[in-house]
């Protein structure tokens, strides 16, 4: 088996050494760099906007009705007299949530770092397919560009909500932005739906197929093992959300009732009949709950090799950590129905639902666990990547503990759908991956570009943007237990809620200054691709394959034979070496053991 | 105008930043092997850092619980099951607060303690099979109750005891308000569909004029409720996915159209009660000082100025443009009370226009 591997992989590099024209090499490229940078690129400019639009339905949050220069100039005919619309406030806080989970979060954090790192880390010469790499790539692009088009439409984007459940999505004259705004919203998720698929497809034949010599599956580093578990989440799941999306075409455009049944909206009563939007809300939470996941893991895995490789320690219970990967993702696809306590459905399934939702805090509380015991008698090298994933094990900790609040049907009754919930899954999922994203940003852009970038302003992103992401979202617990139901474009209407009013100017203000200092990071990332310190081959000193490659762009990763695997990738401080971690790469000395996993 | 002064704001952000880029640059220059690598004194400082985060972390537990943890309507449940609620709400809290505390303490703790310094080795301690059973264990256990207790309140909560005869009520959605509709003397709802609806005969629910059972049927925009009689409710939607939401009495239940959905509960504190409790006096005090602060502003609105404790249906699953103003009032009232107002309603017999 890892005779052929090799052979193969020879013959791949032999054929790659022809000339690369500016198109091949930078717009149509095939090589898996290339395409984990265009990937990153384009969910920086798709966070950008998202994280934008956030902050626009804050300052409204925070004043409500109150007229704002910025609304003016930024949303136009949306903002007469710069005051907000309510229906572009519901188009905001949906748009922002499709962007952020989708374009940034899966395609901007697993798209970059699957593709970077999974050849590289494993030792192959490429993906499996580069030519469908590529495709991915590019479909991903078109939906980005789709998406960002629906924002354009006369009645304006869609505005169901993310989960643009029906019959609200499915009906034009239930909300403008149930037009064309919602035709574009469905074409774009089907198009990055196929992203996707092709994405994970290729990234689960690599893992399996092109592993060097001596890499067995018990050596993988944890972050291939995190990529590789979310590609299997993401092909399991992401056809039932495009079903999902099919059939709501068919009702919107061809008149099918597979969601709809009895609607009687501006004087007339529809033909629909026999459908149900539980159906659709079955069928969206299956892969939108794993989705958390598909989110999460990669972010996880990322944060597993940092914390490892900077707290020069192995990391603490490598099986436990593959195993409770396992576990989330297996768990992940049984748990939809928890969102779907008071939709409708049978009781007896939210009990169901409850036990196996709970469940997954067991892996989850192992996986905090192991990292706080990683850090333990550590020697801890505080590089940017390593705040970054040290605030990622604080937020998934904060955040995965109210999850116990939700997950509990009886306690979901209250506070489902307040702004409770909003402040679990940012924390959560939200700044969780974001920090999972930052943290890998900083951690392989010498990698990347061959560049270091500048670790001050790293500090000082770190440190404001930790700091506002608790004040954003910790006080959000709070007036959610207080009843304030979210996508509510103004409260002023419910004078209950008036003691919320400073409490949402406070948040606001986090928000804006946590906004404010991202670009901080936009500027060091830019700056630093042209005019960073030029990187050392291996500056964080780490013992996975990649940095044993150069720096050079080249096709094919390593100039000679691919280098054979020897040990695990966390020998880091290991008794009876002179330095403080040893390379995979690096044989076992005669009377060394491995270390049994 | 607006857009150009925007775009001069931008820029000048733009350009403090560059500056800002440059001041760290230079400041850079002096240092010996600046790699952008962290040196022992960036381990020394973030170290230190890690702690005043842990400071932070905990004093914003704090002052959210005292400035604004009033807000929760915890112990101010108004219906029975609302009771186990509150009280499961309590002990689930209190093991996340405590989770919270130590492990939090843990990790940034461990990251002042063991900031890396030159020479220094950390201890390689790759796998310890007791300790990695006991965190599994432990939350197993915990986790066990939580969910044991959690399942006996929700089956509680859901399955409808028919002995108890509970008052029959429908709740209806439609963009953008809500209506009620008591069942009448023979406690049953006559039959419904929106294909029935005639808004020429006022018959806005779309109830069928031939059923017997709809006769006595009466239909209204506020909801009254005789405190201490179990009620069920039978949701319906019109149009839209709605969810009636009712905070006070723990009580929530989407909307579906095509299908009629049900919620069941017992009201426990009257309005007038509720008005009483010194908590509640406290709230509305508060509210009421925060609109005396801001007058103008809300008679702008064309709003009381001064509010008053009331129960609220408010929708809770986003349905269109003013979701934000989907709501009916609920009035909670002793029997007798309950009985006069009803007897000022009229029949759905009588309603229609003929």
């Amino acid at each position: 088996m890892s005779a052929t591997v090799e052979t193969h992989a020879q013959d791949n590099h032999e054929v790659h050494h022809h000339k690369e024209t500016f198109v091949t090499k930078y717009i149509f490229s095939q090589d898996h760099k290339m395409i984990a940078k265009q990937y990153l690129i384009t969910g920086i400019i798709m966070g950008i906007i998202g994280i934008l639009m956030s902050l626009i339905f804050r300052m409204q949050l925070a004043w409500p009705e109150k007229p704002n220069v910025l609304f003016e100039a930024l949303l136009g005919k949306w903002a007469p007299g710069g005051v907000m619309d309510a229906d572009i406030y519901l188009a905001l806080v949906t748009i922002h949530g499709t962007i952020m989970v989708f374009f940034v979060l899966t395609a901007g954090l697993s798209g970059t770092f699957s593709n970077l790192l999974i050849p590289l880390q494993i030792g192959a010469r490429d993906m499996a397919s580069g030519f469908l790499n590529m495709v991915s790539y590019w479909l991903f692009f078109l939906s980005s560009v789709i998406m960002i088009a629906s924002l354009f439409v006369q009645a304006g984007p869609a505005a169901a909500g993310w989960t643009v459940y029906p019959p609200l999505s499915a009906l034009p004259m239930a909300q403008g932005g149930s037009g064309m705004g919602m035709t574009l919203w469905l074409v774009s998720m089907a198009i990055f739906i196929a992203s996707s698929l092709l994405g994970s497809l290729n990234y689960i034949v690599t893992v399996l197929n092109l592993r060097t010599k001596g890499m067995s599956m018990t050596r993988l580093p944890l972050t291939v093992w995190a990529f590789f578990v979310t590609a299997i989440i993401g092909v399991v799941s992401f056809p039932v959300l495009l079903s999902a999306a099919l059939l709501l075409i068919m009702d919107r455009s061809f008149g099918t009732s597979f969601f709809l049944s009895d609607i009687f909206i501006q004087g007339e009563v529809l033909h629909y009949q026999g459908g149900s939007p539980v159906l659709y809300e079955h069928l969206f939470w299956f892969l939108g709950h794993p989705e958390v996941y598909i989110v999460l893991l990669p972010a996880l895995g990322i944060t597993s090799e940092i914390i490892a490789t900077n707290s020069r320690k192995p990391i603490f219970g490598y099986r436990a950590m593959v195993a409770s990967i396992l576990a989330i993702a297996f768990l992940s696809t049984i748990v939809w129905g928890h969102h779907m306590f008071v939709s409708g459905m049978n009781p007896f399934l939210g009990s169901v639902f409850t036990f196996t939702t709970l469940l997954i805090a067991i892996p989850s509380a192992v996986k905090a666990f192991n990292y706080i015991t990683t850090l333990w008698k550590g020697n801890l090298q505080m590089n940017p990547a390593m705040l970054f994933s040290i605030g990622l094990v604080s937020t998934f900790i904060t955040g995965g503990l109210t999850g116990i609040i939700l997950g509990d049907s009886a306690l979901d009754i209250n506070v489902h759908d307040t702004y409770f919930v909003v402040a679990h899954f940012h924390l959560v999922m939200g700044i969780s991956a974001l920090y999972g994203l930052f943290a890998g940003v900083y951690h392989w852009f010498p990698r990347m570009f061959g560049r270091m970038l500048n670790k001050n302003l790293g500090y000082l992103h770190f440190w404001v943007t930790a700091v506002c992401a608790y004040g954003v979202f910790f006080p959000m617990h709070f007036i959610g237990m207080a009843g304030l139901p979210r996508r509510y474009y103004t409260n002023t209407n419910f004078p209950l809620f008036d003691d919320t009013t400073n409490t949402n100017v406070v948040i606001t203000m986090f928000a804006l200054v946590g906004g404010a200092f991202q670009l901080v990071f936009l500027y060091n990332f830019f700056v630093s691709i042209f005019y960073g310190k030029k990187s050392e081959q291996n500056p964080w000193k780490s013992n996975t394959l990649e940095w044993t490659a150069p720096v050079k762009h080249i096709h094919g990763n390593w100039p000679g034979a691919l280098p054979t695997v020897y040990r695990w990738s966390y020998d880091y401080s290991k008794p009876g070496h002179e330095e403080d971690f040893v390379p995979q790469n690096v044989p076992l000395k005669e009377d060394e053991e491995e270390l049994q996993h | 105008m607006t857009a150009l002064l925007t775009i001069i704001t931008l820029v000048f952000i733009g350009v403090a930043l560059w500056q800002m880029g440059k001041i760290f640059g230079l400041a850079q220059l002096g240092t010996t092997a600046n790699n952008q690598i962290a040196n022992d004194k960036d381990n020394r400082i973030n170290g230190y850092l890690m702690m005043g985060f842990l400071v932070f972390i905990y004093a914003i537990t704090i002052i959210c619980f005292i400035y604004i943890g009033d807000l929760p309507l915890v112990n101010n449940a108004a219906s029975e099951h609302g009771q186990d609620i509150d009280n499961l709400m309590v002990i689930s809290m209190i093991v996340i607060f405590v989770v919270q505390i130590v492990t939090q303490f843990l990790l940034h703790y461990f990251a002042y303690k063991y900031k890396g310094k030159k020479g220094q080795k950390a201890l390689f301690y790759a796998d310890n099979n007791t300790l990695e059973a006991i965190w599994t264990v432990i939350p197993v256990i915990v986790l066990a109750g939580l969910i044991i207790y959690g399942l006996f309140t929700w089956n509680d909560i859901m399955n409808v005891d028919a002995d108890e005869d509970p008052m029959v009520v429908e709740l209806y959605a439609q963009q953008f308000n809500w209506k009620a509709r008591y069942a009448g003397e023979d406690n049953t709802l006559g039959l419904a569909n929106v294909r029935l609806i005639d808004i020429d005969k006022a018959n806005i629910l779309g109830v069928d004029e031939e059923d017997p059972y709809a006769q006595d049927d009466v239909i209204v925009t506020e909801l009254h409720l005789p405190v201490g009689k179990p009620v069920l409710f039978k949701m319906r939607s019109q149009d839209v996915l709605h969810s009636a939401y009712m905070p006070h009495f723990r009580a929530q239940m989407n909307c579906v159209p095509g299908m009629v959905t049900q919620f069941s509960f017992t009201p426990t504190v009257t309005t007038a009660e509720m008005r009483q409790r010194p908590e509640i006096i406290e709230k509305v005090a508060n509210i009421n000082k925060l609109r005396v602060e801001n007058k103008e502003e809300i008679e702008e609105r064309g709003q009381d100025l001064l509010y008053e404790f009331d129960y609220l249906l408010l929708c809770n699953k986003i349905c269109g443009k003013s979701h934000y103003n989907m709501q009916m009032k609920i009035i909670v009232e002793t029997q007798e009370e309950y009985d006069a107002w009803m007897k000022e309603q009229k029949v759905f017999a009588n309603s229609l226009n003929l």
